[in-house]
């Protein structure tokens, strides 16, 4: 098989992990030698018409594997044709790739080969290659196992930006549904393991070591491909954040694949659900919203018409209007309208001046979103009783409906509408 | 109204602006001019002035990348701007509301947004010069950009000698020095390159065609770099072919539903032989039951020391219940004789239960299973295997070498060494007597034949 019909095999076979991220990481350039650089923020180095963005160089080593996790293109009982790359085939990939400034890096993950240690050291031994023998001081990703020994981990963290491990599902019971050789506590173990040695080698650091996964770890849930609500994926979320110190949690539509398992819904991915929980997790990093405050057991999932911050504004109409001009921080974020980059310029135009809604719209900030839910100095909204005929006037929850067709019998052609 | 004279640069400006405001020259009372645009007014000259102005640094900041923009108005704002810092605006750059300020800093954000693209979109080709390696790029930036943005490129591609070039300025590094020279036409850049092929590949099969969102990608890839970037290329026949790939997978999945059920489902655990065939007679777990007489199960004692497994039953197997009593089963037991291995102190079973066939003309073909049928019914041969635990397992041709193994294991690499598997301490692979009879020649069908015989001798040793 030559290097491209392996890498159209492998490539495809790695598309189903959202993360391409190539920010946060340290400073490094080539002055001195080698090849590459990273200046903390990411760059898309292109877009596919999916909308995402091509950054990193997003392969598997491998798409053989001894699992059967039925959402997954590479279980051992699809019949996906299969490949493997050489270890040097990946580096000289990654090496021609970036000299051509097409990518900032390499997004390395596999299929599970003889046993869990032998692809993990093979997946070590190319990030091992490109930084020690190419000098290569790009951006790498690699996908842990989380059944790999603690020492391949280790290894994988010391060449590596970034290490992540795919929770993949959210609850237990999913996981051992659809994916019986995976465990919770077997992935939460290994990721407490990474956090253990992120924390400590960068407490030596000082001692000038060399950074452990500078970037930290992600993972990634599948939305959709169970009937788990939002609830149970956002405090999920929320925990991991907490107690793994995780920089990122990747929440990836569920999408029909070639071969899919006839277990498994097979629907137009659930976009716009996706969105909403990525919109939430955002809330909760940055916006100091707590994940119960979104959802919770008597509201289990987001709504689909309305973003969650606006939900949350119309279901408190008692927080509102809030003052511009005295209004805390932290009052101002949970205006709908308002993202922190604006509040935080309206905190220091306020030490200089009295804002007003020309101010406002100078920012760029539109003014029919935000006007229900401030004062300014030539503002005052009317009483918000219409919060409430807002609220009972949106459309029924799409939310339902996707799981109304479950598992994919839908006689009205609703199936991929924008597919035509 | 006077006209201010000065080239276009950074340091340029700002020393023509520290003289006009030495000299109290109100906005409203000069035009700045770098040649570019109409000059309508008066020149003026004015002397050079050495006053420290004290301006916040972040103007300074702003105005090395503003000085950037294409745009004429540029001059004008940036010296109102420090104009009113320097008369009693100080903390004008903190009123990001203020008209002038919003201004600068919208033309900021365009040379910025500018700079990122750059960085993100050049794409270099590779090129020979006089026997050096050189990586040339094309790219054509809104604003004039090159010089502040080569630094990045030196950092990133040190050790590369690079050019980009552009219609406004080319930036040059040779692994030691940056040199910039005039701009220069299209065609000058060299137009093809021996990875871009592959890179289409990549970019086409990241794609996911479940997910078309074109007005995303528009928003960060606007049609202006397409002709730039050698994948882009392929976006056309993405788009035109995602709605039938699509539909194809969901084709391919509702026929599936149809069929699928699954994976065998054993009954409970302390079974033993008799009644474990007796539960698959019954069982429908993948569609191949339909199409098949019935369950052919393995046979054989359940003290058996040696356990061979095949791949299905035949036509004949289907048909009488049995396995291994076709033309395959009769190379099967005149090999075994001659090897010294006696049929009815071993177990034979197959990877798959059912007879897989297609109908061509009036006969039923033989079709090999694939991944998913193994995986169906490799309940019952675990369960039988679990129960015989054999000590000694032999798997006649890869699929049941990939039955065994959990994962594709090639034959003829593997074959005739002992071999340890989750099943038995000593597991052999060699090939399927029917391999046999598929021979070229007689020739080849009788040292095929030998090597079979060799194979199962090691049973008997």
């Amino acid at each position: 098989m030559n290097l491209g019909a392996k890498l159209s095999i492998l490539a495809d076979a790695a598309k189903y992990d959202a993360s391409c991220a190539s920010s946060g990481t340290s400073r490094r350039d080539s002055r001195a030698g080698g090849i590459g650089s990273t200046t903390g923020s990411g760059i898309c180095h292109s877009y596919t018409p999916d909308g995402r963005c091509v950054s990193l160089l997003k392969i598997l080593l491998t798409n053989f594997c001894v699992y059967d996790c039925l959402y997954c293109i590479n279980r051992r009982s699809s019949n996906v044709r299969r490949a493997r790359f050489t270890i040097d085939e990946v580096v000289n990939l990654t090496i021609d790739f970036y000299r051509r400034n097409y990518i900032e890096g390499l997004f390395l993950s596999s299929g599970i080969i003889h046993n869990p240690d032998y692809t993990m050291e093979r997946v070590v031994e190319v990030a091992r290659k490109l930084r020690a023998e190419h000098g290569f001081k790009g951006y790498i990703h690699l996908k842990t196992i989380p059944e790999a020994s603690s020492e391949l981990i280790d290894q994988a963290g010391l060449w590596a930006d970034r290490i992540s491990i795919n929770v993949e599902l959210p609850t237990e019971t999913d996981l051992s549904v659809l994916a019986p050789e995976k465990n919770l506590s077997r992935i939460e173990k290994a990721m407490a393991h990474i956090r253990g040695r992120i924390d400590s080698v960068k407490a030596e650091k000082k001692s000038k070591g060399r950074a452990f996964a500078p970037a930290g770890q992600s993972t990634q849930m599948i939305v959709g491909a169970t009937s788990t609500p939002d609830v149970d994926i956002l405090v999920r979320a929320t925990n991991l954040y907490l107690t793994k110190s995780l920089k990122r949690v990747y929440y990836s539509a569920f999408s029909p694949i070639p071969d899919a398992s006839a277990r498994l819904p097979v629907l137009r991915p659930p976009l716009v659900r996706e969105h909403r929980l990525y919109q939430a997790d955002w809330l909760i990093r940055f916006y100091n919203y707590k994940a119960e405050e979104l959802v919770n057991s008597s509201r289990p999932n987001l709504d689909l018409n309305i973003d969650p911050k606006l939900y949350w504004a119309l279901s408190n109409p008692d927080h509102f209007p809030v003052d511009i001009n005295s209004a805390p921080r932290e009052i101002l974020l949970r205006v709908p309208g308002l993202g922190v980059r604006n509040v935080n310029r309206l905190l220091v135009i306020r030490r200089w001046k009295r804002i007003g809604m020309l101010d406002l719209k100078r920012l760029g900030i539109s003014l029919k979103k935000v006007s229900p839910f401030l004062i300014t100095l030539d503002h005052l909204p009317p009483r918000s009783e219409r919060f409430e005929s807002l609220l009972n006037n949106r459309e029924k929850s799409l939310q339902q409906e996707l799981f109304d067709d479950w598992p994919g019998k839908s006689d009205n052609g609703t199936k991929f509408p924008y597919a035509g | 109204m006077k006209r201010l004279d000065f080239e276009p640069t950074f340091k340029c400006w700002r020393e023509t602006a520290r003289a006009a405001l030495s000299a109290e020259l109100s906005p409203e009372a000069i035009s700045w001019s770098d040649g570019e645009a109409t000059q309508l007014f008066e020149p003026m000259a004015l002397e050079s002035n050495q006053t420290r102005y004290n301006v916040p640094k972040r103007f300074m900041e702003v105005a090395e990348r503003v000085v950037c923009h294409r745009s004429q108005g540029r001059w004008d704002l940036l010296y109102k701007v420090l104009w009113r810092i320097t008369h009693g605006e100080r903390h004008l750059l903190e009123v990001f509301s203020d008209v002038d300020t919003a201004a600068l800093y919208k033309m900021d954000k365009e040379v910025r947004r500018d700079v990122h693209k750059m960085r993100a979109f050049v794409r270099f080709r590779h090129v020979v010069q006089e026997e050096e390696a050189w990586y040339v790029a094309w790219f054509e930036p809104d604003h004039h950009i090159i010089r502040i943005n080569a630094p990045f490129f030196v950092d990133r591609f040190a050790q590369m000698r690079w050019s980009i070039l552009s219609a406004d300025e080319c930036a040059h590094w040779d692994q030691r020095h940056l040199t910039f020279t005039d701009g220069v036409r299209r065609e000058h850049a060299p137009n093809r390159d021996e990875v871009e092929e592959l890179w289409r590949t990549y970019y086409s099969t990241i794609f996911n065609p479940a997910r078309v969102k074109t007005s995303a990608m528009l928003a960060e890839m606007p049609k202006k770099y397409w002709r730039n970037l050698p994948e882009a290329r392929a976006i056309p026949e993405l788009l035109e072919q995602a709605p039938k790939r699509v539909e194809n997978m969901i084709k391919a999945s509702d026929a599936k539903q149809e069929a699928e059920i699954g994976k065998a489902v054993v009954p409970a655990a302390d079974l033993d032989l008799e009644s474990l065939k007796k539960a698959a007679a019954g069982c429908e777990a993948c569609p191949l039951y339909r199409n098949a007489t019935q369950t052919v199960f393995g046979e054989g004692p359940l003290q058996a020391d040696i356990v061979f497994v095949g791949e299905q039953p035949g036509d004949q197997e289907d048909r009488i219940g049995r396995p291994f009593v076709g033309p395959a089963g009769a190379v099967l037991d005149r090999a075994m004789m001659e090897a010294g291995v006696v049929r009815a102190r071993c177990y034979v079973t197959n990877s798959v239960k059912h007879f897989k066939w297609e109908l061509r003309g009036k006969r039923r073909l033989h079709q090999t299973p694939n991944a998913r049928d193994i995986e169906a019914c490799r309940p019952w041969l675990e369960a039988e295997l679990r129960l015989l635990k054999p000590q000694y397992l032999v798997c006649l041709g890869s699929t049941a070498a990939n039955a065994v193994f959990g994962r594709p294991t090639k034959v003829l690499q593997n074959r005739g060494k002992w071999m340890e598997s989750l099943y038995s301490k000593q597991t052999l692979i060699t090939v399927h007597p029917s391999s046999i009879l598929r021979a070229r020649d007689p020739e080849q069908q009788e040292k095929a034949y030998g090597d079979f015989v060799n194979d199962l001798r090691l049973l008997v040793r």
